[in-house]
């Protein structure tokens, strides 16, 4: 059942009656707990509840009711999205114990089309880090190599998804958070326009950045969890569309540190395209390498004020302490991880009086000239294609290299800082390891993305692979 | 140098809480007085995931606020984050109008010795109120700190002088006039003692004509306007006397101590606190449409001034009774509605400074919160000329109105208090009063004044008041000389 977990496959199976929703539920919790101990994908996973769920979809179905194409479709939420009763950690010590007591808008409209949540995805302490080892919890494998990472902020997001664990899983993106996984785990994961998915509900660092994105094994998949999660317009219409004359242009800032694998799949990829009609050019977007420095910059600002509410004193982990003082200090040393109390003190230090103009303001200035970089761009092309990472998964061994993998989202951040959507498509492998595609359209552009990613992904055919694990 | 060759110089920073039925970025409610930690959720918890939506009410009162106290309204506005930490703090930052406030350079007037002054505005900007922390006794001997978090997210005028003022009674003046403009707007109801309007003064000293600031305290907890008016009477001295003694003025925040009538030192400022303020990335920018902006301006009520030049202009009012009717936008619309219908500005002024002003003492009520209607105030005062009672009956009768908010003449039918105005009724009256008091009738006609009124005061002690006063006055005179 879960060899082809395409979400519009197993749709038809349950409206066709071929499964029952309970059926499913119950093979993908077996498969998440013969998995877990190579991939440690879950912090926490909710078996009853999900099978709860699952006998109302079938109650439904069986009452001859129609079903939305989500109805049914086990989805995971990546650990930092509020779940009202469900234990949300955002992988930090901090938020061990916490339950919030309501849930964000995403989740909502996921439940509302009848998806059964069966568990939340481990990930980077407060989604800061693309290894995924940066987890309270500890770190999460990539299922095509238990030795490399997954990507990260949302690694077990992508994980998951490829292991067949689930069939959709959010995650969010605010430097590459969605794709970078995306491509190191062989899915589909999209970055919409800003703002496009509310953000009410997700536990952020950076919220001028940050995105909530579905990651699923095809286009199909993502089209349809983009409708529910957006309420938005029925995006499998752009599906199979003709991409005769779509103008796409090639980027070379987004070339020059590629990986020669990379690289090379990158390049059939664009013949493929080439064959199918569009008119590929190449194109230059001249800020592209500042782009980086502007991004950690500002997260690292908004997410040293975004967690000064994590104090200790309403909610989550409260050191012993004499005084209010000291127990700021030590709640906050002993509930965050030193990456993340790093970044935090980068971020006071780049707001404080003495320091703003250099490092906040000019990394506000940075993220507009990258703004206008693709506006130039957008008035001559209806997409932009890059490598999503410039390397395949680096080898879990590697993580102390703490800056060389970081840069790993360094052709992701761009598209966070402009706000316009982005999509990493599978196109094929380096050695055992999947590879990515960037597709990068202006904002509300989600239609261009999905047409020709779809159109591509019929050419490579990436999701009839199966992860190794 | 002396005391007399040095000036006080001094801005105020005030703070008030708006009316609105709700917070300012979620639905909580913001009513005073409800029982702790009831009118909260997660975004004025500053919970993880919260998302803050600005309350559109706000941003228009702010504009009303704004405009009446004579601002320009910025064509920009942002929403900008103060950081630190503080246990009433919830989110460890608060947001408010740092670098592109949406009022600029306002002034107010006052009228100080019979001159104008001019207190100009800087800024006035919209941000979130802190929660209250509570404490067993005092802050020092309580077991703990307890937080409530109703007031977070309470939005707040923050309304910044410039350093124009230079005594206590022009920042008192100051802070009246800028009550009553707000409290005309609707924006406030500005009540002091139940910390809606809060002010705080920066205050320093200077040799006059000199134009270099000295250093500054901030005094803080003065909670009404004595206590403003004292704390800057301790303090211009205090520093003064530093001066003149060749000391130096720490810059620090001085708690005004009540009880005590003096200010404390609370902390040094000599390392100024560094908020890392910088634009909040949940709330977005905005810009004002001029349209919009002028729109506001037509929502305008009639302000203090203007209305206290239409009193004394048109309805030929002395500038003293224009002053205290308008100084309550409750009492000035009684004024208008109650003139609309009895068209005696000056008597209806006399009544609402005198009788109804001494009912409301007496209740410690506002105009608005009694029974009291301004077509029940103009029925009476058409009974009192109509001459169906006296003016001494009217009060009581005011009296009663004033409790029951019953109209005057069913109170008047009722307790039978209408005016004894026919002489065959008098007659018989008079009469009896001169002859039970022969000795009195003599010293009139020994040409004693006070013995008439004692005769009169007799008659009108058996009429329960009712009498006609120049009728008997007339009869009785009349009877003696006769």
């Amino acid at each position: 059942m879960l060899n082809d977990a395409r979400i519009g496959r197993l749709h038809e199976l349950l409206e066709s009656r071929q499964i029952s929703a309970e059926e499913l539920i119950t093979a993908v919790l077996e498969r998440i707990s013969t998995l877990e101990t190579t991939l440690n994908a879950f912090i926490t996973i909710t078996p009853e509840q999900a099978l709860a769920d699952a006998q109302t979809v079938d109650a439904s179905i069986a009452r001859g009711e129609a079903i939305g194409p989500l109805a049914g479709i086990p989805v995971a939420l990546k650990d930092n999205i509020c779940t009202e009763g469900v234990r949300t950690t955002c992988g930090s010590r901090m938020l061990e114990h916490y339950v919030p007591p309501f849930s964000a808008v995403a989740y909502e409209r996921l439940r509302q089309a009848g998806a059964v949540l069966v568990g939340k995805s481990n990930m980077d302490e407060f989604a800061t880090g693309t290894t995924n080892k940066n987890s309270f919890f500890g770190a999460t494998a990539n299922p095509w190599s238990p030795d490399h990472i997954p990507g990260g902020s949302s690694g077990a997001s992508a994980a998951s998804v490829a292991a067949r664990q689930v069939c959709l899983s959010i995650g969010s993106d605010a430097g590459g958070s969605v794709r970078v996984p995306a491509a190191h785990c062989g899915v589909v994961g999209l970055k919409p326009t800003y703002g496009l998915i509310p953000t009410d509900g997700l536990a952020e660092c950076a919220p001028s950045l940050e995105h909530l994105g579905p990651l699923t094994l095809d286009v199909t998949g993502c089209a349809l969890a983009l409708q529910v999660l957006t309420a938005g317009e029925d995006y499998t219409a752009y599906l199979g569309r003709d991409i005769r004359g779509l103008r796409i242009g090639i980027p070379q800032e987004y070339l020059e540190q590629a990986d020669p694998q990379v690289r090379s799949l990158f390049d059939s990829a664009v013949q493929m395209l080439t064959g199918l009609g569009a008119e590929v050019e190449e194109t230059s977007l001249p800020h592209t390498q500042s782009a980086p420095a502007s991004y950690f910059t500002i997260s690292a600002a908004e997410a040293f004020s975004n967690l000064s509410n994590f104090d200790g004193v309403r909610f989550g982990h409260r050191a012993e302490a004499r005084h209010l003082h000291e127990m700021y200090r030590k709640t906050r040393t002993e509930g965050f991880g030193p990456d993340l109390r790093r970044r935090l003190i980068f971020g006071t230090l780049a707001l404080s009086a003495d320091h703003y103009e250099e490092y906040y303001l000019n990394a506000q200035k940075i993220r507009t000239l990258v703004c206008r970089d693709f506006d130039q761009a957008f008035s001559k092309f209806d997409l932009l294609l890059t490598p999503t990472v410039p390397t395949p998964p680096p080898a879990a061994s590697l993580g102390q290299d703490e800056l060389e993998m970081r840069l790993q989202g360094r052709y992701a951040m761009p598209a966070n800082l402009a706000g316009i959507p982005a999509l990493s498509l599978p196109i094929g492998f380096a050695g055992e390891l999947p590879v990515g595609l960037q597709l990068l359209a202006p904002s509300l552009g989600e239609g261009t993305l999905l047409s020709a990613a779809y159109a591509l992904e019929q050419l490579v055919g990436f999701y009839r692979h199966a992860s190794k694990i | 140098m002396n005391v007399q060759e040095m000036e006080a110089v001094i801005g105020l920073e005030i703070h008030v809480e708006m009316n609105t039925e709700t917070k300012i970025f979620c639905g909580c409610r913001t009513a005073f007085g409800a029982e702790t930690n009831t009118q909260v959720c997660p975004i004025c918890l500053g919970l993880p995931g919260h998302k803050p939506v600005l309350n559109q009410k706000a941003v228009e009162w702010h504009a009303k606020a704004a405009l009446a106290l004579n601002c320009e309204i910025a064509p920009y506005v942002q929403f900008d984050r103060k950081n630190y930490f503080y246990a009433d703090l919830p989110k460890g930052y608060q947001i408010s109008q740092f670098f592109y406030p949406m009022g600029i350079n306002g002034h107010v007037d006052i009228e100080v010795n019979g001159e104008t002054r001019r207190i100009r505005i800087r800024q006035i900007h919209l941000e979130e109120d802190t929660g209250k922390l509570l404490h067993m006794g005092n802050i020092t001997a309580s077991p703990s700190s307890l937080v409530d978090f109703n007031r977070a997210g309470v939005p707040l005028l923050e309304i910044v002088t410039q350093p124009d003022v230079r005594n206590a009674e022009e920042a008192r003046l100051f802070l009246q006039k800028l009550r009553t403009i707000i409290q005309y707007t609707g924006v406030s109801d500005c009540k002091m003692e139940e910390g809606s309007m809060r002010c705080d003064a920066n205050v320093s000293v200077r040799p006059k004509g000199s134009d270099i600031l000295g250093q500054k305290t901030e005094l803080k907890n003065m909670n009404s306007f004595r206590a403003v008016t004292r704390g800057i009477d301790y303090e211009i001295p205090r520093q003064i006397d530093l001066v003149l003694d060749g000391e130096e003025v720490i810059p620090q925040t001085r708690h005004w101590d009540e009880a005590k009538g003096v200010t404390r030192a609370m902390r040094t400022k000599y390392l100024a606190t560094d908020y890392r303020c910088f634009p909040d990335p949940n709330v977005p920018p905005f810009k004002n449409d001029p349209a919009w902006v002028e729109e506001i301006r037509q929502s305008l009520p009639e302000l203090p001034d203007a209305r206290y030049a239409r009193l004394v202009k048109e309805d030929g009012l002395p500038p003293y009774d224009a002053e205290v009717i308008t100084a309550s936008k409750a009492m000035a619309d009684f004024y208008d509605q109650t003139v609309a219908l009895v068209k005696e500005p000056k008597t209806v002024s006399n009544w609402l400074m005198g009788e109804v002003g001494r009912c409301l003492n007496t209740a410690g009520k506002e105009i608005q919160e009694t029974a009291l209607t301004p077509k029940h105030l103009a029925e009476l005062l058409g009974l009192v000329k109509k001459g169906v009672i006296t003016g001494k009956i009217a009060k009581d009768v005011m009296d009663e109105m004033f409790r029951s908010g019953q109209d005057p003449e069913t109170i008047v039918k009722e307790k039978g208090l209408v005016q004894i105005a026919d002489q065959s009724e008098l007659d018989p009256v008079i009469d009896r009063v001169i002859q039970a008091n022969p000795k009195v009738v003599e010293d009139f006609h020994a040409g004693k004044d006070r013995a008439l009124g004692f005769l009169v005061g007799q008659v009108m002690k058996e009429t329960r008041g009712k009498a006609n006063p120049q009728m008997l006055n007339e009869l009785l005179r009349r009877k003696l000389q006769g």
